[in-house]
């Protein structure tokens, strides 16, 4: 069916999310346009829905934080948190990120066409995010879970604290975080790669990537390991 | 003779006594600092060193059992189109399930239930023996956001953001790999046996002006319909309070150094943060300042432990009170039954602390399912209430000798300190006199 506009300025936010949150089960109003969002925040967060959402214009804070089941996609920039906390569906930025993108992400899709500034990835659980661009320092801070896709270069300490999320990386790092570490491209990695990178719609050729990991020298306490 | 020449009495050091020579040897035979649970154990200016004046010619009492004083506390007026309403003012601190059994959680829930009152959640997710226990949950939104999902947050009734606790203000969980057993470790996305730590920083918000966009996100995910509590250690009460209510808390929670940990550094305990008796009068001014003063409820925790610490609280300017270590006690923990496992442990019956090897004898600090299957959570549960009951009839007993017919009507004037250093801190008169120290002359 066609689009179902919803101006911002008019409704504000919290009109603007109580109609997406009011959408019955299995309504077949899945096409939705947020338009004038004007960089405020928490656009389009915690939505719940197998709803196709596009914010028409740069996003503030938080956007599309918690998302469950919704694509969304913003036709701009997006503020701090972009996608925090996401358990599944996907969320797409045309251009760049703020700090703390995909931040502590269940599950789900971020790709982030543009770069992306510093923590992206922070403690995430599961999320898969890829940048089409660069990122800042300090991503991928105690990741657990999940992948990180970076087509650019990534700033320093990445993966700092690191546990069993897993970074592809096809530019320079600046430094790697304590206890990441490159390691070995397998098959198998060669072969999620290219599918992550798909997802995105991003061309890139898989083998041009590195992969850093933990190395799992800080999961028990050793006092010669201590900072 | 040599023998019959006066000898001195052997004299062992103040500054390097039993206890810290053997923190000494324990540390060059380990290289690691001392790792236990609990809240500060040394001696600190505490709710002993107040006391009530009562009435008399001067005040009315009300009759001491027939005559109402209502105990109930409305928490998150300020945005929450649902605030939660408490029929007494003592809440059960935030405990994650990973530090405490599935078993304790639970009775944490039903005691709070029986009783009336609200439990919190804690570093780990909300279980659904939790959950289902507890009529009215807070669930804590935490650094690590382990097992945080939007689902269980719109289950909470009341969402607490924890940005620090009075044990370790300044820094984050600790669970040692003894306690990640399966299914913590599937609750927190973590590999089993790791020594876990927490982050100490929000990832997604740094500083009051982000958190009130933080907290904004958080009304929008919930309607606006939950009340939203900020968790601060007590450090800088004055500053962190007035920065809570810029960034739109609907209740804070100030946690004294007395406040327990699932696990830290005892260095970290023992000597970062101040008394919760520091705490109250700075934050409670702080509120008044902005005019805000039970229009954002304030909840104070850390070493509380019968009616009468509750009663000075309020009396301080309290909403309510939170107790964790306290409950836990009224579970079983450190209950002298287990005395001989407790010796085998190397400690003895008050002393246990080392919560985070997971051997608990009582079955509550423990992921180990034998022993926490000693806990039995309907029985615990049932004390946990009791021991609630106990503290509020304490609570009243003591507002009606002060003749007030809420425990809010408590009030600073009804107080006077034993020592100066209460004083100070309560700011209150020294018993006996109307000196206040740094505020007039005697």
């Amino acid at each position: 069916m066609s689009g179902n506009n919803l101006d911002l300025k008019a409704l504000g936010v919290r009109g603007v999310n109580a109609a997406l949150y009011a959408l019955p089960e299995g309504s077949n109003e899945v096409e939705w346009v947020i338009d004038n969002p004007r960089g405020l925040h928490s656009i389009a967060c915690g939505l719940d829905a197998p709803i196709s959402v596009t914010v028409n214009g740069h996003a503030g804070f938080y956007c599309g934080g918690m998302n469950q089941k919704a694509d969304i996609t913003i036709r701009g920039h997006a503020g701090v948190g972009l996608a925090e906390n996401m358990m599944s569906g996907t969320v797409r930025v045309t251009g760049n990120a703020s700090e703390s993108a995909g931040a502590t992400g269940c599950g789900g899709l971020l790709v982030i066409e543009g770069d992306a500034s510093s923590r992206c990835g922070i403690s995430m659980k599961g999320i898969d995010i890829v940048v089409g661009g660069s990122i800042g320092h300090m991503s991928a801070f105690m990741a657990q879970a999940g992948h990180l896709v970076v087509c650019g270069d990534a700033g320093d300490a990445l993966g700092d604290s690191i546990y069993e999320a897993i970074l592809f990386v096809r530019g320079t790092v600046a430094s790697l975080g304590a206890d990441c570490i490159e390691k070995e491209m397998r098959p198998e990695h060669l072969n999620k790669l290219a599918e992550l990178l798909k997802s995105a719609g991003i061309d890139a050729e898989p083998g041009e990537f590195r992969r850093y990991g933990s190395a799992r020298k800080l999961y028990n306490f050793d006092i010669d390991n201590a900072y | 003779m040599a023998s019959d020449i006066p000898t001195t009495t052997p004299r062992k050091s103040a500054t390097f006594d039993d206890y810290t020579l053997s923190e000494i040897r324990r540390a060059a035979a380990t290289g690691i600092y001392d790792i236990r649970g609990g809240g500060s154990k040394r001696h600190l200016p505490n709710f002993d060193d107040l006391l009530f004046l009562g009435a008399s010619i001067s005040r009315y009492p009300l009759e001491g059992y027939r005559e109402t004083c209502d105990t109930s506390v409305l928490l998150g007026t300020r945005f929450a189109s649902k605030p939660i309403k408490l029929d007494i003012p003592i809440t059960i601190a935030g405990m994650s399930f990973g530090s405490l059994s599935a078993q304790a959680k639970e009775a944490l829930g039903r005691g709070a239930t029986l009783a009336g009152t609200s439990t919190t959640t804690g570093d780990g997710g909300m279980t659904p023996e939790e959950r289902g226990q507890s009529k009215t949950l807070v669930y804590q939104y935490l650094p690590s956001r382990y097992g945080m999902n939007p689902v269980d947050l719109r289950k909470a009734d009341a969402i607490e953001m924890v940005v620090g606790q009075g044990a370790k203000p300044g820094g984050g969980g600790m669970l040692l790999g003894q306690k990640i057993s399966d299914r913590v470790a599937e609750m927190r996305t973590l590999p089993k046996g790791i020594d876990q730590r927490s982050a100490c920083r929000h990832p997604d918000w740094t500083g009051p002006d982000d958190l009130e966009i933080k907290l904004q996100e958080l009304r929008e995910i919930t309607n606006w319909e939950k009340p939203i509590f900020i968790k601060v250690g007590g450090t800088r009460p004055y500053y962190d309070v007035a920065l809570c209510v810029k960034a739109g808390a609907d209740v804070i929670v100030l946690d004294g150094m007395q406040g327990g940990t699932a696990a830290t550094q005892e260095v970290f305990i023992e000597h970062v943060g101040i008394p919760t008796l520091a705490c109250i009068r700075p934050a409670v001014q702080a509120l008044q300042d902005l005019g805000m003063h039970r229009k954002v409820q304030l909840i104070v925790s850390g070493g509380i432990r019968n009616g009468a610490d509750v009663a000075k609280a309020l009396a301080l300017g309290a909403d309510a009170v939170s107790i964790g270590t306290a409950a836990m006690v009224a579970l079983g923990d450190n209950d002298p039954a287990h005395e001989a496992e407790y010796n085998a442990l190397g400690t003895t019956v008050g002393a246990y602390d080392d919560w985070h090897e997971g051997r608990d004898p009582a079955g509550i600090s423990t992921q180990d399912p034998k022993l926490a299957a000693r806990l039995d959570p309907v029985a615990a549960g049932r004390r946990l209430a009791n021991y609630l009951k106990v503290m509020t009839l304490e609570a009243q007993t003591i507002a009606r000798a002060c003749g007030k017919s809420h425990v809010h009507n408590l009030e600073p004037e009804d107080l006077v300190a034993l020592t100066v250093e209460a004083a100070a801190m309560a700011n209150v008169p020294l018993a006996g006199t109307n000196w206040i120290p740094g505020q007039n002359t005697y």
